[in-house]
């Protein structure tokens, strides 16, 4: 088992569930007036497509 | 603190995947060797990362964030003298050994290399105090849940136990290993984010030092003397105390770390896996002591957000739950608890892991029954994880219970670790030193300790003997512990030795320094081989230590 694939699915999953609620919810945290889940979503999103890329790509 | 829908899911998502991980990890399970040490088979990365994991427990995150409130970046220390030239140590120096004496566990070497009795003592003391430090964690687990969430503490205890349990009992070292990887992203991934927050709103690091006092944004400044910083202590006791005899004692001898690079897939991935390592560990003091820092700060601000308050000092313990509240929106909120979750999990499993090799192979193949078969050691190490956890439940209600006899055992499993370091220091690199020696050197230095303890006196506790001197903290007195006890297993293990008889070299082949084949390095690019890697790593931490002296 190649553990970068497991990773990048846990993280990308993660990272939309996250994006999405940046892009969809209007609730900002108390302390900041930045869309936190919306930066944050996306960096998750990312790392995990990352972990995904390098997963398959030696493979294929 | 209110988790939403999103939080749950985040968290349920979060299990499914650890629970997966191990069940696809138990096909490739058919020896005991596969279930407890992996049989070699990591690759580095993972081994690296697994072997940051299973130190960064959820008591290591929440502490180190309320000590950077409390004490502020000289916390650091913990990290920049004292974790990174360790794990330089045990990876150039000391895997050659570990890993080329094909020993299973770290009491397996000492058997190897002294005797059965030095062997016996480490593994059972080991044992006993991985079961408690577990179940402590959960303790601290259940509390905080209980604390911030509402969560009743037996629901939080049982399910993280359950859950820990499953996979490990399922795939074993490898499972953890793997969900250790996971783990550290994790926490990275839910922590760093608040750390860049918590820091904007304080106005930068520039902000964060003008608001909190000039020693809390320095670590070196003002350690020439003790009473000059909150810790209260001085440089020799941080550079000797914390950075040789603590941390090399931590990172070199206990099985726990250890474990995760020897389950790496060769000699050199054994060796670059705590070098390699060291790089995240170097920065991880900006993700969890930096938050505590910048939350003083925003205390001082007109924020309407303060440290929580119990009794007439600051809770520091909160600074993490705290800013997570107020930082994060329903979503990244439900990461970094999940974050939070797996800290706690992964320090468990390392805990669990670690203690079901040494019992399977230093106490039950050792003393208990020798010579079955191999079938009978693997489903062995299955119920060792069952009732090792059983145990460690037990003890997180006892410390419910009984505070006093966890703070005692807790200095009875300090003293007995302060010496190790000079043990593995000598019988590594020193050929002359035997058995005896090393028996008679660890129970002094525990004597030494216990001796330390019993008479000085620091913030109200120790002088059970009588009180010759008051530390001004009891951070110093653990440092000055840790350096008698060090000094006196070292000179007792020589002196002994020297009066009883050597063993024969051909019986120390791969266990001593100067009797073992180096690998041979010719050919390699320098970011292949251990010790050029480990200069560069050091050169980062020195860095570090100027950016912030």
């Amino acid at each position: 088992m190649d553990l970068r694939r497991p990773a990048g699915l846990l993280f990308s999953i993660l990272g939309v569930l996250v994006l999405s609620m940046g892009l969809l919810s209007p609730e900002r945290a108390r302390l900041t007036d930045a869309n936190v889940n919306l930066w944050s979503g996306a960096v998750i999103l990312g790392f995990g497509l990352i972990l995904t890329f390098l997963g398959y790509r030696r493979h294929s | 603190m209110q988790l939403a829908a999103v939080d749950y899911l985040i968290l349920a998502i979060y299990f499914g995947f650890v629970l997966g991980i191990g069940f696809a990890v138990r096909r490739r399970i058919r020896s005991s060797a596969d279930f407890l040490t992996s049989s070699h088979s990591m690759p580095t990365w993972i081994a690296s990362l697994a072997f940051l994991a299973a130190n960064l427990g959820a008591q290591e995150v929440i502490g180190m964030c309320a000590s950077g409130a409390k004490y502020g970046i000289m916390t650091a220390h913990f990290y920049w003298i004292g974790a990174v030239p360790a794990m330089i140590f045990v990876g150039v120096l000391m895997m050659p050994f570990y890993y080329g004496s094909r020993a299973r566990s770290v009491p397996e070497y000492l058997k190897l290399r002294f005797d059965e009795k030095t062997r016996g003592l480490n593994a059972i003391s080991f044992a006993a105090m991985t079961v408690f430090s577990s179940g402590i964690s959960m303790y601290a687990l259940g509390l905080l849940f209980q604390l911030i969430l509402g969560w009743s503490f037996t629901a939080s205890v049982l399910l993280s136990a359950a859950i820990v349990l499953i996979y490990t009992m399922t795939g074993g070292l490898t499972s953890a290993i793997y969900n250790e990887v996971l783990q550290f992203f994790l926490i990275v991934l839910g922590f760093a984010p608040l750390a860049i927050l918590a820091v904007v709103r304080a106005g930068g690091w520039a902000g964060v030092s003008a608001r909190v006092p000039d020693v809390m944004t320095h670590t070196w400044k003002y350690a020439g003397d003790a009473s000059q910083n909150p810790m209260g202590v001085e440089w020799f006791s941080l550079v000797f105390g914390l950075g040789f005899v603590l941390s090399f004692g931590y990172w070199c001898t206990d099985f726990l770390v250890v474990q995760r690079a020897m389950a790496a897939q060769s000699m050199s991935a054994a060796r670059r896996t705590p070098v390699l390592a060291a790089f995240p560990k170097m920065v991880m003091p900006f993700i969890v002591i930096v938050p505590g820092i910048a939350a003083l700060a925003m205390t001082s601000m007109d924020l309407g957000y303060s440290l929580p308050v119990k009794g007439n000092s600051y809770d520091y313990d909160q600074a993490m739950t705290t800013l997570m509240a107020q930082f994060y929106p329903s979503g990244m909120l439900g990461i970094g608890l999940t974050a939070l979750m797996a800290s706690f999990m992964s320090g468990m499993a390392g805990n669990v892991t670690a203690f079901n090799t040494v019992f399977t192979y230093d106490i039950y193949q050792a003393y208990i029954r020798k010579g079955a078969s191999d079938a009978h050691y693997l489903s062995v190490g299955r119920w060792t994880t069952v009732w090792g956890i059983g145990l460690s439940v037990a003890t997180a209600y006892l410390a419910q219970q009984f505070n006093n006899i966890m703070d005692f055992l807790q200095l009875v499993f300090g003293f007995v670790n302060a010496p190790l370091f000079a043990t593995f220091l000598l019988g590594m690199f020193w050929r002359r030193a035997t058995g005896h020696g090393a028996f008679t050197g660890l129970l002094s230095g525990t004597g030494a300790a216990a001796l330390t303890h019993g008479l000085t006196m620091a913030e109200g506790k120790g002088a059970w003997l009588a009180n010759l001197n008051e530390f001004p903290s009891t951070m110093a007195q653990n440092f000055w512990i840790a350096i008698f006890a060090w000094s006196s297993c070292f000179v007792v293990t020589i002196a002994v030795s020297l009066a009883t008889k050597p063993k024969p070299a051909a019986e120390l082949e791969n266990l001593v320094y100067g009797l073992t084949v180096l690998p041979d390095e010719s050919g390699w690019r320098w970011y292949q081989k251990p010790a050029p890697l480990g200069l560069v790593v050091l050169a980062a931490a020195a860095l570090l230590n100027v950016l912030f002296w």
